[in-house]
């Protein structure tokens, strides 16, 4: 398989060294079976190793794969009857944020995302999936118009953030996420969010103030990217693979710390080795959380996702601390 | 540590601290200010114009340049001092402190550092009292405190605000200074931008005003939440104000800025502030608009 990272560079030569002894032994009609299994069991093991113990720089590394599913591969394998909906009704169609509405599992629901593409030409008109603010204003009226009509909406979160560019300032890029932070927290439907693969900063959470937060097992949300912390704490962004330890990013990071609120496993290695099974585990945490949110009413809905970010923070009182 | 007027109390106490000068008395006291012989290292330079005056000219003008207009930083306690009636400031939730949620390096030093220099427990002071006698609930930031940016209490002291506001039904009043979420509690800095923001989604709905004074700076994660969320967004002249960083834009679209870009003006002209109001105007044109609001005026 091509687009093998760094740190799968063992596996990729024991894979090779396996592939060249069975040639081999075909060649000269030699019976190598017990060598081959015996590597082969060797990489079982050395794959167990690396993939069990990934570390955040690595997961980062995973989460940015090009081969990671995106928005539209989950909708294709998680929606019947798919249609696309474009604009913001004000300036444009942002390529970086697709929505629309399907069905789930028969269920009709709304969908926005973070859209990236599959390889250079894509990402160029994805602008890498990081939107301007017309991207975060479609998503805020596609949800809108599931606010109205009552459909849930799904959220599917992979941005490096939102784009630091001109236009997007004169365009109000801060405006345009606070009031989807604003406004989602309003609407009287249930709200689902998954981070599906890079959660970056603001440009993410303007899709994220969801009755359920989730996240797949390799992605990543920070308030900084990796080599941006590096640069500021160390004035050297090569120090990312540093600040992603320090930042406290990964999935299980957030679900000690009570951000999220469960996490999606993938296939050994990412979700780009089975897109497929990783759809389908997607699809088992979203059918149980929707059967869950649709029974509560849209009072309850808001109340449900205002305690959910209501209670986020650390820190200590020094009321009571002195009669101690 | 602290100054005395942080010193043991509980909510809702009084900072007398803060308590405003009237009028006619700091003009007299500049007048004889003037008479009397200032000593050596009060002078401040401008670093806009260069223009050279005495610290307490400056304090006098509300800490404008003279010779450029050139908005200094207020820090919270005097940024109260000259928007609030006298006396009227009663502080909410002055106990709360940070902890260090995520081992991050040197963030107890630059915390109790920051508290050091600017006499604050956190970078945002919150309370209520009277702008020409109505009521207001308000929320000013620091700069000088770890640039002003929001972590945990900073989220959490804005969003018991918002809620008091809510059940006071008054008029929000937050005056936003801030480089934006705060890095050193990592994903939680985050996630008080959707706190604060659903605590305004509350108070939206139940009708009640909320103005937002941006100042210099306000930027990334505060900017994008509570502080463009005003039902009337004003800026003070001059004040830095966007999403991202100059130099992180620059580096992307590989292209010089703009000198005015991201200025409150820059803003005014692309449609994304209701007005930009100098200083020596703000605490009338606040007042005006608690007025037009139909406010009820305390005593009344
Ligand atoms: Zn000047």
């Amino acid at each position: 398989m091509s687009g093998e990272l760094p740190f799968e560079q063992p596996l990729v030569e024991l894979r090779r060294k396996i592939a060249e002894l069975r040639a081999f032994s075909e060649e000269k009609a030699l019976d190598l079976s017990q060598e081959i299994a015996r590597l082969e069991e060797k990489l079982r093991e050395l794959e167990q190793e690396i993939y069990g113990n990934l570390t955040p720089w690595q997961k980062v590394q995973i989460a940015r794969h090009p081969g990671r599913p995106t928005t539209l591969d989950f909708i294709e394998r998680l929606l019947d009857d798919f249609v696309e909906l474009h604009g913001d009704r004000v300036f444009g169609d942002d390529p970086a944020i697709v929505g629309g509405i399907g069905k789930f599992r028969g269920i009709p629901v709304t969908v926005v995302g973070h859209q990236k593409g599959k390889d250079t030409k894509e990402n160029i008109a994805r602008n890498f999936g990081m939107p301007h603010p017309e991207g975060y204003r479609k998503a805020l009226r596609l949800m809108q118009q599931a606010d109205k009509f009552g459909r849930p909406i799904l959220c599917f979160i992979n941005t490096p953030g939102a784009y630091p560019g001109m236009a997007a300032e004169e365009r109000g890029q801060s405006e345009a996420i606070a009031r989807n932070l604003r406004e989602m927290a309003a609407l009287r439907v249930p709200i689902i969010c998954v981070v599906t693969g890079e959660g970056g900063s603001g440009g993410a959470l303007a899709l994220g103030v969801g009755n359920r937060l989730y996240m797949l097992e390799n992605s990543f949300y920070s308030v900084i990217s990796p080599e941006g912390a590096a640069a500021l704490l160390w004035k050297d962004a090569s120090q990312a693979q540093r600040a992603a330890e320090t930042m406290k990013i990964t999935a299980q990071d957030l679900l000690e710390m009570g951000v999220i609120d469960g996490i999606i496993p993938e296939p050994m290695g990412g979700a780009h080795r089975d897109v497929d099974w990783t759809a389908q585990r997607l699809g088992e945490v979203i059918a149980k959380a929707l059967d869950e949110l649709m029974r509560l009413s849209p009072e309850e809905l808001i109340e449900d996702r205002y305690e959910k970010y209501r209670r986020l923070g650390v820190f200590t009182s020094l009321v009571g601390m002195a009669d101690r | 540590m602290f100054k005395d007027w942080f010193g043991k109390r509980k909510r809702y106490a009084t900072l007398p601290g803060v308590q405003p000068v009237r009028r006619e008395d700091a003009a007299d006291a500049a007048a004889r200010e003037e008479r009397r012989e200032i000593p050596e290292g009060l002078l401040i330079k401008c670093d806009r114009c260069g223009t050279i005056t005495y610290v307490k000219e400056l304090d006098k003008n509300l800490k404008v340049c003279r010779g450029c207009d050139y908005h200094f930083a207020l820090s919270a306690p005097e940024r109260i001092r000259i928007t609030l009636d006298e006396g009227s400031f009663v502080e909410y939730d002055a106990d709360l402190v940070s902890e260090d949620p995520l081992g991050f390096p040197g963030y107890p030093d630059k915390l109790a550092k920051s508290q050091a220099q600017s006499g604050l427990r956190e970078a945002v002071v919150t309370g209520e009292g009277t702008i020409d006698g109505f009521a207001v609930v308000i929320g000013v930031m620091d700069s000088r405190f770890i640039m002003g940016s929001m972590g945990s209490v900073v989220g959490e002291k804005i969003t018991r605000a918002i809620e008091r506001a809510t059940e006071k039904r008054l008029p929000l009043l937050l005056f936003s200074a801030s480089g934006g979420a705060r890095m050193q509690e990592g994903v939680l800095s985050l996630m008080q931008m959707a706190k604060t923001s659903a605590a305004l989604a509350r108070f939206h709905r139940e009708g009640l005003l909320f103005i937002s004074v941006l100042t210099n700076p306000t930027t990334g994660g505060v900017s994008a939440s509570f502080a463009s969320l005003g039902d009337i967004n004003i800026a003070e002249p001059g004040a830095l104000i966007g999403f991202a960083g100059r130099r992180i834009i620059e580096q992307t679209i590989r292209q010089k800025l703009p000198d005015d870009f991201q200025t409150a003006e820059f803003l005014l002209k692309h449609g994304q502030l209701d007005l930009v109001v100098h200083r020596k105007e703000m605490r009338a044109t606040l007042a005006k608009l608690l007025d037009l609001h139909q406010v009820r005026r305390v005593g009344s």
